[in-house]
């Protein structure tokens, strides 16, 4: 099931969007103004915050003087990605109750660095993930080894968000071009490095706090709007969409994930493997490094906690939103009129704005291009998060502490994050473009699975097991990022899914059907590869006597009490 | 053998040039980088810190919240997932209009979600942080051991 179910969520994937029929463009003007009008304010932002920007602690951490509520509005801006805004609402405007059943993953994986996470890694850490995973380890190896998965989990996510960019402008705009889409891709690529290498983290965080605000605004703007249209009556609206859908069991789970066949071992397999993403959603959260490092830009881990407070607020609002605006685009819309546009139902959230406003009319066309250009805004946020993230694993962790040893001054340290953002994005451009036919589904599953697989464990082990040690926290980002990167590879991801009789192709990776050397029956590695994961990082452990018991003194006390944290640079 | 740290720490940060890991930077002043030069000033004696009562007081409080919350709402999560999966009759029931179990529950991952966030921040400011803040001043200020401490 889930390549399918991922590939919905994210915003690009079958090649057949690209034959889609060309879009009415009457509102491709407006569309394109409001999203200059973002451009430069963001644009704007950086300018501001490169003024702002003169320590390193200013460039990776924002001078860790964001207020709770600014960065849990920043936090909601790096995590809603397209793949919430468009692929959520899309697969309810199709499949129903199932769509739901993502969005309540993404939300409740937030109780997991609330709880676990956030404060203990704000009183123990500085710029990076890898500061918390190394404070009691040896730092080369354990540097090393996180800083790799951060880079891996960091750029598939962005190959993912930066395709969906170009495919989202060729269905939004009417561009079926392909020199104009590896025009946008390179565009969105150089904004998000111009956002990095001139902002840093103050830069970023603004970005990530105008784009929520729009997010929410836009999305709150659709919900009253078509709950109004119900009279406010949820059991109406939800009567009406299943009725237009015409689908039997739109209200139930099962039209999309575990679907029951007649053959048993294909309906086991499709039922475990929804098991498998739901348990890689609510443990990946917490083990996304563009997301960790956001816990860096308060004054103190009491900020942190507040602040994932409100982007828990935020962020369950927005899901809730996107229920309504999934279930009205159902509800208003033919279900020929979606796919027509995007089998996936990408475009439905937009093609829903269009239909509330009236379309043909100008505030149809207005509320089209104004959610439109919401879209493009909420993917250049995440990529700038993404961007920064691996940036400055790649500087303050490789670079300054492996192989500058923990010598190189803080200009140094900033000059090399800058650079590294260059690199990264120019190899995420140069990945994007020949990455476009490629299935996005893939490039999401992995993500998560690695974050789930190869980060949580070394995380969690490191600030709660007395015994865990320099061994233990390679072994369990190594296995686990191994783990999750060759069951993918052995996955229907890549080949073996059955063919699909319209086009005579299979849907993997290798569409040639006579390819398939796929012997994992799960597309989300997650029910094996996080506990492999958390096996590694035991077995390592325990077969290495290898322990500080100094620094577990050290890091036990400073990440409960918040004693010598980083602090902020304003008072 | 201690030295009031807050201010050293502090100037780190706004020169911002020290760009060592956690590891090792609070041993050195901001310059050290550059210099070389290693700075004394011995850590707070984290081992004794680790072992005092307070610290083990404040470090049961947290756990006491933390693991028993994650292990209840990890299994309400996954009992969400596996009924979606396997439990479709009970979850199709309809409850009201055309609202049914599957939605509800759904629905109540939400609610546990927000209260589970309300019910740590209340928890965290009335047990956590009191003793948290108290400990963090000893430490970074002028004593040393947990036995000894006179109150900041």
């Amino acid at each position: 099931m889930s390549a399918t179910v991922l590939a919905t969520l994210s915003p690009a994937l079958h090649s057949s969007v690209l034959a889609a029929p060309e879009p009415d463009t009457s509102h491709r003007t407006l569309t394109i103004t409001l999203f200059a009008a973002f451009v430069a304010v963001t644009i704007g932002i950086t300018i501001w915050a490169s003024r702002q920007t003169r320590t390193a602690a200013d460039y990776y951490a924002g001078g860790r003087s964001f207020s709770g509520f600014q960065n849990g509005l920043a936090i909601g801006g790096d995590y809603m990605s397209a793949a919430s805004f468009l692929g959520i609402a899309g697969t309810i405007a199709l499949y129903g109750y199932d769509g739901f059943l993502y969005s309540i993953g993404f939300l409740v994986a937030w109780l997991v660095a609330l709880l676990l996470v956030a404060e203990l890694m704000r009183n123990t850490g500085k710029y990076t993930m890898a500061d918390v995973l190394s404070f009691r380890m040896r730092q080369a190896p354990v540097r090393t080894a996180a800083s790799i998965s951060t880079v891996v989990v960091s750029i598939f996510y962005l190959l993912a968000q930066m395709v969906g960019a170009g495919t989202l402008v060729a269905l939004l705009l009417g561009i079926t071009d392909t020199t104009a889409k590896n025009l946008v891709i390179g565009g969105v690529g150089a904004l998000m490095i111009i956002y990095v290498v001139f902002g840093g983290m103050k830069g970023t965080t603004w970005v990530q706090i105008v784009k929520a605000v729009l997010l929410m605004g836009g999305a709150a703007v659709m919900t009253v709007w078509v709950l109004a249209k119900y009279g406010f009556n949820l059991s109406e609206l939800l009567g009406s969409a299943a009725a237009n859908s015409g689908k039997e069991g739109f209200l139930e789970p099962g039209l999309y994930y575990g679907k029951e066949t007649a053959d048993a071992a294909t309906t086991l397999f499709s039922k475990l493997d929804f098991i498998s993403l739901g348990l890689a959603l609510v443990l990946g959260t917490a083990g996304l490094p563009h997301i960790l490092i956001r816990f860096y830009t308060v004054p103190d881990s009491r900020t942190a906690r507040k602040s994932v407070n409100w982007a828990i607020g935020i962020i369950g609002i927005f899901y809730l939103m996107t229920l309504v605006i999934g279930f009205g685009a159902a509800a208003l819309l033919s279900q020929d009129e979606i796919t027509s546009r995007n089998a996936a139902g990408n475009t439905a959230a937009p093609q829903l704005a269009e239909a509330l406003g009236g379309q043909g009319t100008t505030l149809g066309a207005v509320m089209l291009s104004v959610i439109a250009a919401v879209a493009f805004a909420t993917i250049l946020a995440v990529v700038a998060g993404l961007t920064l993230a691996s940036s400055a694993s790649l500087a303050h962790d490789l670079y300054a502490n492996v192989i500058r040893k923990g010598r190189a001054t803080g200009a140094q340290e900033v000059r090399v994050g800058r650079i590294a953002a260059v690199v990264i994005g120019a190899v995420a451009i140069a990945l994007a473009i020949p990455a476009q036919g490629l299935n996005v589904a893939f490039l999401v599953a992995l993500a998560f699975a690695i974050a789930a697989s190869a980060n949580l464990p070394a995380i969690l082990l490191s600030l709660f097991w007395k015994r865990f040690n320099t061994r233990g926290a390679t072994w369990g980002i190594y296995g686990g990022l191994a783990s999750a990167l060759i069951l993918l590879l052995f996955s229907p991801n890549v080949s073996g899914k059955p063919v699909n009789p319209a086009t005579g192709k299979s849907p993997s990776l290798f569409s040639d059907p006579s390819v398939d050397f796929s012997w994992f029956p799960l597309d989300n590695p997650g029910l094996v590869s996080i506990p492999l994961g958390f096996f590694f990082a035991w077995l390592g452990t325990v077969t290495s006597k290898e322990w500080n018991q100094a620094k577990w003194a050290e890091m036990e006390v400073r990440s409960i009490t918040g004693a010598h944290a980083e602090k902020s640079s304003k008072h | 053998m201690s030295r009031p740290r807050a201010t050293l720490r502090s100037a780190v940060d706004e020169e911002g040039t020290v760009a060592t890991g956690p590891r090792r930077d609070q041993d050195r002043d901001p310059d050290a980088d550059r210099h070389t030069v290693d700075p004394p000033g011995p850590d707070p004696d984290w081992m004794a810190w680790q072992a005092s009562e307070e610290f083990g007081r404040l470090r049961r409080a947290l756990h006491r919240f933390i693991l028993p919350t994650t292990i209840a709402f990890l299994s309400w999560y996954l009992l969400y997932v596996i009924m979606a999966a396997y439990a479709r009759p009970f979850m199709d029931a309809q409850v009201f209009g055309t609202v049914n179990v599957g939605l509800i529950f759904g629905l109540l991952q939400f609610v546990s979600t927000f209260g589970i966030a309300l019910a740590y921040s209340r928890y965290a400011d009335r047990r956590l942080d009191p003793p948290a803040t108290r400990m963090r001043h000893e430490i970074e200020g002028t004593t040393v051991g947990p036995a000894q401490g006179g109150r900041a």
